[in-house]
């Protein structure tokens, strides 16, 4: 066992796969003589050289697109979007193309593509502090994952490349400096499977990413007041693994989702209702979502602390919850 | 060339356009569905182009794609079946008119997105590079797609990075509905390419062999390493947009002008001239079109429908079931 | 010039701590504004930092090798000569720590180090109390809860032995039916009440319906009943089997009524014209409010007094009877009731009523008049203490001072539980009934 950062977990990943597998390679903004803008690609490029680390003009379609059309030629490309707010220019290459090519041309074509990008915020201004895994996972085709650990960050994006289908890995630049424990092995994840990290009576917590492990903090907090919490961590968004959710629900009789963009048309929206349709009679209270105000985020440093929630917002939401 | 070479390009233009034709009719009464753009008039460009090709370059296009398909060599009756939507189509059924494919002929697909498939073919020129293979994509798009964002964005990629590309610009003036003329500042369209640095070059689209010999120049180029070049072959559709398209755009001199220089008729001429091909053979050739298009859509008319389980079939690759959903109420799955 | 304190800066919107790598300045060493004097290390980068001052470095604060939060003191400048300031220990925090940034405002959750084990939970899940918990909608528990009703004791017809809002309904027709049982076993001498439903045995079957034996040898066909049809023939034959009736009519002159409606109506829209019924309706409102007694209902040998007065309208259907309810009668102004009157019979004649337009009725006003019917006896609608049946609204001879003359009249019945009122009583709502209806104007205040 090893004690890494996020970071250096998505490095090792990286490293791992492309020692292993000569097909594997990283392009993106900034990912090789820069270092990689949050230094997840720092020092690839020493050791694969260019032709495997490879920087591109700022052109976030033809980054996704030609990763894609060089999967589709037999490589396994992992090409890097800067931020999440960036990826708004690729949708269609992702929405449009790969998602949709193994289906539309009847299995002929295969899309093993790994997207990484990083959700985040800190003072950034409003195009800069958004999040939009609920977009991607809306998409047929897609895999989304979103890891909230060092462990999983390793182990999930390995298994990403290793999958042949197109993947949208969500990190988040808040969670790259935080430590963790992570096997020495060539471990792998498996994808689409959620996580009990927490198990307790009272209430069940649903998360991923950034706000998971800001749900754990508000779950050790919430122990203290009497009021124990079942936390689960999604880790994959599509598809989703509702079976411990709907495991823990029956027990506890409450749920809250936990995430960290806007409230509508959200992730939350979409577990609760999974949680209302097949788990309507253990219920005690309706579902509740903790998300951001549904405003763009301020540059104020205060206002933008109040827009998007933290630990303090899923101890309320709880405290309200348990008392219905 | 010799002649059963040029005899054979003769051969699919005639197939092409006979295709073409049927599947009008074969819209007309219902049995295909959804959009039709028809290739009637540019047939010497697919045949040209696709003629150039090492038998392991990769072809990627657009929409109007069913020339480049016959001309890659899928065979018409399974062509045929996937405009009638059947399971024995090219593309299952899932696909349609606008895509297309087969991986096996490296017809990476037909794409509906204006401009969409750019990356992704500028993509798999990368894994030719990456690969060391020296095989060449040929990617085609129409005049109007050099005006959309990702025509800029791969150009430079290409260039920059020098992938053996082939961007091949068929310019037949009009953008559906909207001539080049009120769409594009860069009337020279092949001159885009300066903006990249990359090579360009303009050839006539009516003449088969002329554009064979230019996509055959532009793909040695990019096969010895120098990098992408741009095409830009003027050719002329005599059909409208779609099947749908009343052509109000257009007079109908103009086209009657550019039916003077029908390239499939012009072609027969040639050979006729030159002695290659007889009136006879001609003949003889016509009616084995004709009936190879008659098998073609009694084909596709006999085949079976794709099963509802098609539905969720192939939206993941892979053994592992993945969740897909129901259509009615209660979500299934996990 | 004071002394300049240099801290570890910001170098970056994520960066929370920074190690110094090298001194490239020493103690005592001269330094520009804008020249590098140290090495550092983030996250994700080394990079070199500048001074913000000119001066002399008087003193490091954090040696080499060293990590520290954003903010924090990590040398002095000052004045060549000049002592530096001694800065208080307890402001150099252990670089483990984890601090805050400027503004000493906690940064995000998490920053960086160690955070929450984010690990598989150990053990196997708790055993689910499945077994203990009662399935049920929730507007089932908000109707049981509403009515007093045990969970417990209904039957769940939904998916899993759901209990729904209508299983729910089932049992309190069920209820009511059983309550009445008990009592007719009950001993003649007034002895204890009849105990109460025991919570926890088993509900008693329902009463069994009288059945007679047909005639012989005449054919017969037999017609279903709807469901609805078939609760109101057993809610019908419960009230009548329980409750002592009794019956008073009185003979109410409408003239003024029918002069007022006329004057009334003849301003106003269609579909806000009052009717005779309206006059009625709120006539009887007014009248309960000086006879609470006939607005309640009886149980256990006590008065059972409801605080609201809701006048339930018994409107006709094609196979069976529904009683909408106008809340609060006596507080509606007669337009008032005449609106909601009409929306309420449109609905139901329309088969869109909703619950709350039939719940809370505690009297009955039924009218036949436009049927022709001169005078009628109705059965009281339970639990309820009585029911005012009206008949038609046609000239009639009546006698003036004296003098026979003709005058709108109608007559009105009305069905009292003579557990709950005598004779008299009703006779004097009767009278005051006939007041507020032979001086209309009042009702208008």
């Amino acid at each position: 066992m090893a004690d890494l950062t996020y970071r250096e977990a998505l490095r090792q990943a990286l490293q791992e796969e492309m020692r292993r597998d000569e097909r594997v390679f990283v392009m993106g903004e900034d990912v090789a003589a820069y270092g990689g803008t949050y230094a997840v690609t720092k020092g690839l490029v020493d050791e694969f050289g260019e032709k495997r680390v490879k920087d591109t003009p700022i052109a976030e379609s033809v980054i996704v697109g030609s990763a894609m059309g060089a999967a589709m030629a037999g490589l396994r490309p992992v090409a890097e979007l800067m931020t999440v707010n960036f990826s708004l220019l690729a949708l269609d290459q992702i929405v449009n193309h790969a998602a949709k090519l193994h289906y539309m041309f009847g299995g002929q074509i295969e899309v093993p593509m790994v997207v990484r990008t990083a959700a985040g915020w800190g003072q950034l201004g409003p195009t800069h502090s958004q999040t939009f895994e609920n977009y991607f996972a809306y998409v047929p085709g897609l895999l989304v994952v979103a890891p909230a650990s060092p462990r999983d960050a390793k182990g999930l994006l390995k298994a990403a490349i290793r999958d042949p289908n197109p993947v949208i890995f969500l990190e988040h630049s808040l969670l790259y400096s935080l430590k963790g424990e992570v096997p020495d092995d060539d471990f792998v994840e498996e994808l689409g499977r959620s996580r009990v990290l927490r198990r307790g009576r009272d209430v069940t917590i649903v998360s991923y990413s950034r706000m998971a492990v800001a749900s754990m903090i508000a779950a050790e907090r919430l122990a203290g007041e009497g009021i124990e919490a079942e936390v689960i961590d999604l880790r994959t968004l599509r598809p989703l693994d509702m079976e411990p959710v709907l495991e823990s629900v029956r027990r506890t009789n409450r749920a809250v989702v936990v995430e960290e963009g806007w409230r509508s048309c959200g992730m939350g929206a979409e577990i609760a209702a999974r949680i209302y349709e097949h788990a309507f009679d253990y219920l005690d209270a309706p579902v509740a979502r903790v998300a951001s105000f549904e405003v763009p985020v301020a540059y104020n440093r205060s206002l933008e602390r109040q827009t998007i929630p933290d630990e303090e917002d899923v101890i309320d939401a709880v405290r309200k919850l348990v008392k219905r | 060339m010799n002649r059963d070479e040029l005899v054979s390009l003769y051969h699919q233009m005639l197939l092409i356009r006979r295709f073409e034709e049927k599947a009008a009719e074969e819209y007309a009464l219902g049995k295909i569905g959804g959009f039709l753009h028809l290739y009637i008039g540019e047939e010497a460009v697919a045949v040209g182009a696709v003629s150039a090709m090492a038998k392991d370059d990769h072809l990627v296009t657009h929409y109007r794609d069913h020339g480049y398909a016959l001309a890659k060599g899928c065979e018409p009756k399974r062509v045929m079946a996937e405009l009638f939507g059947k399971a024995t189509g090219v593309s299952g059924g899932k696909g349609g008119s606008m895509h297309l494919a087969d991986v096996s002929r490296h017809f990476w697909g037909g794409y509906a997105i204006v401009g969409g498939h750019l990356p992704l073919a500028t993509g798999i020129a990368l894994a030719c590079q990456y690969q060391e293979n020296r095989q060449v994509v040929l990617c085609v798009l129409g005049e109007g797609a050099t005006n959309i964002g990702e025509f800029h964005e791969s150009l430079n990629l290409a260039a920059l990075w020098r992938l053996p590309i082939v961007y091949l610009v068929e310019n037949n003036s009009y953008g559906m509905g909207t001539h080049l003329a009120r769409a594009s500042a860069l009337k020279a369209i092949h001159a885009k390419g300066c903006a990249y640095g990359m090579p360009s070059r303009q050839v006539d689209g009516m003449d088969v062999l002329l554009v064979r010999e230019a996509v055959s120049n532009a793909l040695e180029y990019a096969r010895d390493g120098l990098g992408p070049s741009i095409l830009e072959a003027m050719t002329y559709r005599y059909r409208g947009h779609s099947m749908a398209d009343p052509e109000l755009y257009r007079h109908r001199e103009e086209v009657e002008t550019w039916k003077l220089r029908d390239p499939v008729r012009h072609f027969e001429t040639s050979l006729e001239m030159g002695g290659f091909l007889t009136p006879e053979q001609a003949e003889e050739l016509s009616r084995q079109v004709d009936r190879e298009i008659e098998e073609a859509v009694a084909f596709a008319e006999q085949s079976p429908e794709p099963e509802p389980a098609a539905i969720c079939e192939d939206v993941y690759a892979g053994t592992q079931e993945r969740e897909v959903g129901t259509p009615v109420g209660l979500g299934q799955g996990r | 010039m004071p002394a300049t304190t240099v801290v570890m800066p910001k170098m970056g919107y994520d960066m929370t701590q920074g190690k110094i790598v090298r001194w490239l300045k020493h103690e005592g060493d001269q330094v520009q504004k804008g020249e590098q004097i140290a090495e550092i290390e983030t996250d994700k980068v080394n990079i070199q930092i500048e001074s913000f001052a000119s001066g002399v470095l008087q003193k490091i604060l954090v040696p080499e090798g060293e990590t520290v939060p954003v903010g924090q003191p990590i040398a002095q400048i000052g004045e060549p000569g000049e002592k530096p300031t001694a800065v208080a220990p307890a402001e150099i925090l252990p670089s483990q720590e984890l601090g805050g940034g400027e503004g000493g405002e906690a940064p995000p959750v998490p920053v960086s180090g160690e955070g929450p084990r984010m690990e598989e939970a150990p053990g196997a899940p708790p055993g689910a109390a499945e077994e203990e918990r009662i399935k049920a909608s929730p507007v089932a528990r908000r109707l049981a809860q509403e009515q007093g009703v045990e969970l417990s004791q209904v039957q769940g017809s939904g998916p899993g032995g759901r209990i729904t809002k209508e299983d729910v309904e089932r049992y309190l027709t069920e209820a009511a039916r059983r309550q009445r049982a008990p009592e007719k076993a009950a001993p003649p001498k007034p002895a204890a009440p009849p105990p109460e439903r025991p919570p926890a045995a088993a509900p008693p079957p329902p009463a069994p319906e009288t059945a007679f034996a047909p005639p012989e040898g005449v054919p017969i066909e037999i017609e279903e009943i709807s469901r609805m049809g078939q609760a109101v023939a057993r809610h019908m034959a419960d009230s009548k089997r329980s409750i002592p009736h009794f019956y008073t009519t009185v003979e109410i002159i409408m003239d003024r009524v029918v002069a007022l409606r006329e004057e009334l109506n003849q301003d106003l829209p269609e579909q806000e014209r009052i009717s005779i019924n309206d006059f009625i309706m709120k006539a009887t409102a007014m009248a309960l409010t000086r006879f609470p007694r006939l607005n309640g209902y009886y149980q256990d040998g006590k008065r059972h007094l409801y605080r609201q007065i809701n006048l339930a309208m018994a409107v006709a259907l094609e196979d069976g009877l529904v009683a909408p309810v106008i809340r609060d009668c006596d507080r509606k102004s007669l337009f008032q009731i005449a609106r909601e009157s009409r929306e309420l019979v449109g609905r139901t004649r329309q088969g869109v009523l909703r619950q709350e337009d039939y719940a809370g009725g505690t009297f009955t006003v039924t009218n036949m008049g436009m049927l022709g019917v001169e005078e009628f006896g109705a059965i009281i609608n339970p639990p309820q203490a009585a029911i005012l049946a009206v008949g038609t609204v046609a000239p009639r001879p009546v006698v003036e001072e004296g003098l026979l003359t003709v005058a709108h009249t109608v007559k009105a019945t009305l069905s009292a539980d003579h557990r709950l009122v005598n004779g008299a009583d009703a006779a004097r709502f009767l009278t005051e009934l006939r007041k507020w209806l032979e001086n209309p104007a009042r009702l208008l205040l």
